[in-house]
């Protein structure tokens, strides 16, 4: 494609950019004031054109996210929400489409990203936006048959109390109560004498692969006699031990080649974001902790950088630290060690190097959940991160000081431990990693070749992470749009051009040395720190941050690729305590867009891999 | 040469094959003896080979700040004035700030004022819902409630051992101490002693506080003599009323107050919160 290496017309600013779209749309694009808002309003009749016009001539050419707002009470209209990024760095520019919130509608842009297929699914599916165009408007989270859409508004939940916490019956009424108590089907349902409860327990073929869009009639194939190959639909999952979770694939395959792959999702789904906006800002940190459950300490980074975005609108608002963000930085580079060396470690027990490697990548993961655990309090659900701050600093020995026995068994002086485990042992066991592996002849003959996904299409199909750099887009939002103090460091965007398993494995062991090198450079900045305050103010924060109007897009580059989160506050001038929109860009859940695309032609077998090779959590995929 | 990759991994295969039974030369088998002494080896910094726990006959010592199910913070048993007492005012910030929101807490009423006294009546955590995530602790104003180190709480029925009651919840200030000694000692700094926050500034007052109270009611000091330090005032207003007695206080089921007398504080705090809403715009 040639914006990829040459945009039609030169670089311009994002300011620039959008000039250039008022001026040569005059009447289809103008720009959102509403206050603490970015970017442009476009008419959602022409927006499939212009969407065009931002990716080829003004070379926006990465769809980040793209996510539905209901603006029930504010305006009473649906918005969808765009974010584009140019592949080789930069700002996003913003645009916006509206439409009225009963039969709400707005084009596919599937024909121009790829990447926008499953994020507009979500959107139909969770704010029931019709998208004409769309070559398979199904819902993907919830299950074909689900009455309404839970993202709206006026949608309640079962077992609803209130719009916001804090609930009142908490306190100070206090007469605790179990919601399953409330339910008043419980044991005792009852069924009309005419329904017949085999028709609701139906699991033929048909019902259990319909509507997902695979072309293939099921019946056809499966009345088919005698001994000719016939295309055949295998299930993969939901309970299938490679699928790293509850994760189904349905595959149809002619022999063992696959010809095509729908990926099924859903079965995790807990409508996170929903829970987001029934929480207090301060409530979702540890919620977040949930998503992706292997690098927690990303997902908050990701979190508490938008909505330090958001209060830094407001009055009186200070940012972190120094120290701060160092430790910040530190606790991000050390999920991204854990999250590779897991990702690495799991994708061989997919391919069938069962479980030694992995065993001997966790030992060095433990010690490092071991450092979490002192620090923060907990191995995986970390909820260190605050807003304009931390849980706390480092403690000054890491020390098991318990109820139980055991007492001396562990008791190091902290920055001891954190320079022998980062100049020491972590390097250590990426060299053990690499002797065991990169030069393997049956890891590269398993690799090499498999699940390619050139340059064009991971930045169409919005892939991120590995697998975008894997593919030879060298793009980190580390060095491409760098927040926190990444700017200063010194590191590589690691980055592989085949675009295969193979390619992706060694971009991941690039990273892990490169995390080491930053680490490198953080001790220095710790030790140089010493003794200043992890909180702006010198004092925690407040359990209620003001947090002014307007909407904020904070992204990370974390261990599974871009991790974005989109908040836009209602709050008045005082802010308000409750987000009104808090949507998560989940990379694991974009990144099997092109799952399909990349299986095809491949053997059963290898689908395992490439799936491995993406590395998803279900926790981040399902919501 | 083709297959020289895989004989490099393997010799390092191999390499943790031996290591791992180079401490048991070292120790000889006594290291798999479930002692404590000898875990200390298996578990130190510098092991190599086999390291696997063997619970629940031996434990990891968890770290101080670890977190689990919440506990609150009473007087020790042996505490000259206020043995026993919560440090907990029922002030309801654990509850606002609870991400899952599962602290319940019942707010006690003075019997002769039915004015509220800062001191829980009833507190619930419904430790199904709890997901351990510290705020609790971490925002408590009075120090009162903790993240305890017992992570052993599997029980055969869920519906009667899952919600803990203020009996269950409550230990010892010793105890928090000695699970948590570093800890205690810098939340003693941020204090300024070694006792609850409001006890403190009470016996710093001394005389002047017990006269003012006297005047107001004679016969609500009469019922609690003891108490007047341990009000541990969470407002001005709730200061100068007098808790009730802790016999009471603690025999008294949260369920058998009735119903007008909690419609009555619903309403009272949801006035008070459509106050603060009109407020903050």
């Amino acid at each position: 494609m040639e914006n990829l290496a040459a945009p039609a017309t030169k670089r311009l600013s994002i300011d620039d950019a959008i000039e250039h779209l008022k001026s040569s749309h005059p009447h289809a694009v103008k720009s959102d004031d509403r206050e603490g808002y970015e970017g442009v309003i476009v008419d959602s009749d022409r927006l499939v054109e212009i969407a065009r016009v931002i990716r080829d001539k003004l070379g926006f050419d990465y769809l980040s996210s793209a996510t539905a707002v209901d603006y029930l009470g504010e305006g009473d209209h649906m918005e969808m929400v765009y974010h584009a990024y140019r592949s080789s760095g930069g700002g996003a520019l913003v645009f916006k489409a509206q439409t009225d919130r009963e039969a709400a509608q707005i084009p596919s842009l599937v024909s121009v990203w790829r990447g926008a297929d499953f994020q507009e699914r979500e959107a139909w599916d969770l704010y029931g936006i019709r998208f004409p165009g769309h070559p398979n408007l199904t819902r993907i989270l919830m299950w074909e048959g689900f009455e309404g859409h839970p993202m709206r508004k006026d949608w309640r939940e079962a077992y609803y109390e209130e719009e916001q916490k804090p609930f009142d019956s908490r306190w100070p009424g206090g007469h605790v109560h179990r919601a399953e108590e409330k339910n008043v089907f419980g044991k005792n349902v009852s069924y009309p004498p005419d329904i017949d409860l085999n028709r609701l327990m139906d699991t033929s073929d048909t019902a259990v692969y319909q509507s997902l869009g695979l072309g293939v009639d099921i019946e056809r194939v499966m009345d088919k006699d005698g001994f000719e190959t016939n295309e055949l639909v295998v299930n993969m999952g939901p309970h299938h031990p490679s699928t790293h979770g509850v994760f189904r694939m349905v595959l149809t395959v002619d022999g063992e080649t696959v010809t095509s792959l729908e990926p099924v999702m859903g079965y995790l789904h807990r409508n996170h974001e929903k829970i987001g906006e029934r929480n207090t800002y301060l409530h979702n940190i540890p919620f977040t902790d949930r998503l992706d459950y292997i690098s927690s300490m990303g997902n908050n980074h990701g979190y508490v950088l938008a909505v330090e975005q958001l209060m830094s609108l407001g009055r009186r608002y200070n940012p972190p630290t120094y120290r701060c963000e160092a430790l910040r930085v530190m606790m991000v580079e050390l999920s991204r060690i854990v999250n590779h060396l897991w990702a690495i470690g799991f994708w061989l027990n997919d391919i069938g190097a069962f479980f030694t490697p992995v065993l001997y990548f966790i030992q060095e993961r433990e010690r490092i959940l071991d450092f979490f655990e002192a620090v923060a309090g907990s191995r995986m659900m970390c909820n260190y991160m605050r807003f304009g701050g931390l849980f706390g600093d480092l403690p000054e020995r890491i020390k098991s000081v318990s109820n139980l026995t055991n007492d001396r068994v562990r008791d190091y002086n902290t920055m001891q431990f954190l320079t022998e485990m980062i100049n020491e042992r972590i390097p250590r066991t990426i060299d053990e990693l690499e002797l065991l592996l990169t030069q393997n002849e049956i890891v590269i003959e398993r690799s090499m070749g498999v699940g390619v996904l050139g340059a064009e299409d991971a930045i169409n199909f919005s892939a991120a992470g590995p697998l975008l750099r894997g593919s030879g887009v060298a793009y980190d939002i580390r060095r491409a749009d760098p927040y926190s103090i990444y700017g200063e460091l010194d590191f590589d965007v690691a980055v592989e051009q085949e675009g295969d398993m193979y390619a992706r494995y060694r971009v991941r062991v690039t990273e892990l040395r490169e995390s080491v090198r930053i680490l490198k450079q953080i001790l220095p900045r710790l030790e140089a720190t010493a003794g200043e305050s992890i909180w702006a103010d010198g004092k925690p924060g407040a359990y209620q941050p003001r947090v002014p109007h307007g909407e904020s897009y904070g992204r990370v580059e974390n261990g599974k690729g871009e991790l974005g989160y989109y908040i836009v506050s209602a709050g008045g001038r005082g802010g308000s305590a409750n987000p009104w929109r808090y949507h998560v860009r989940a990379p694991s859940f974009i990144n099997l867009t092109p799952l399909g695309h990349m299986s095809k032609g491949h053997k059963v077998a290898d689908i395992v891999g490439i799936l491995g090779s993406i590395d998803i959590v279900l926790g981040e995929t399902d919501r | 040469m083709y297959g020289t990759g895989l004989a490099k991994g393997l010799r390092l295969t191999l390499r943790h094959f031996v290591e791992s039974y180079i401490d048991d030369l070292r120790y000889g088998f006594r290291k798999y003896h479930h002692s404590t002494d000898n875990f200390g080896i298996r578990q130190g910094t510098q092991t190599k080979g086999v390291i696997t726990v063997q619970y629940p006959d031996e434990k990891i010592a968890v770290p101080e700040r670890f977190r689990f199910i919440p506990i609150l913070i009473i007087e020790d048993d042996d505490h000259p004035t206020r043995a026993g007492k919560d440090w907990c005012t029922s002030c309801g910030i654990c509850a606002k700030v609870c991400p899952p929101q599962c602290i319940w807490i019942v707010r006690g009423n003075d019997p002769n004022t039915g004015r509220p006294v800062p001191e829980p009546e009833g507190f619930f955590i419904d430790i199904d819902i709890c997901m351990n995530c510290g705020y609790c602790a971490e925002y408590c104003p009075f120090d009162a409630i903790k993240m305890d180190h017992d992570y052993e709480l599997a029980s055969y029925d869920r519906t009667s051992h899952h919600i803990h009651d203020k009996e269950r919840l409550s230990k010892p200030n010793s105890y928090w101490r000695a699970i948590a000694p570093t800890r205690a000692y810098d939340e003693m700094l941020v204090r300024g002693t070694w006792e609850h926050k409001d006890a403190a500034k009470e016996a710093r007052r001394g005389g002047a506080s017990a006269t003012r109270s006297s005047a107001l009611s004679s016969a609500a000091r009469e019922t609690a003599p003891a108490a007047t330090a341990a009000t541990a005032a969470a407002t001005a207003a709730e200061a100068e009323t007098a808790p009730a007695p802790a016999a009471e206080v603690e025999g008294a089921t949260p369920w058998s107050e009735d119903d007008a007398k909690r419609e009555e504080r619903r309403r009272r705090a949801l006035e008070r919160k459509a106050k603060r809403a009109a407020r903050g715009g």
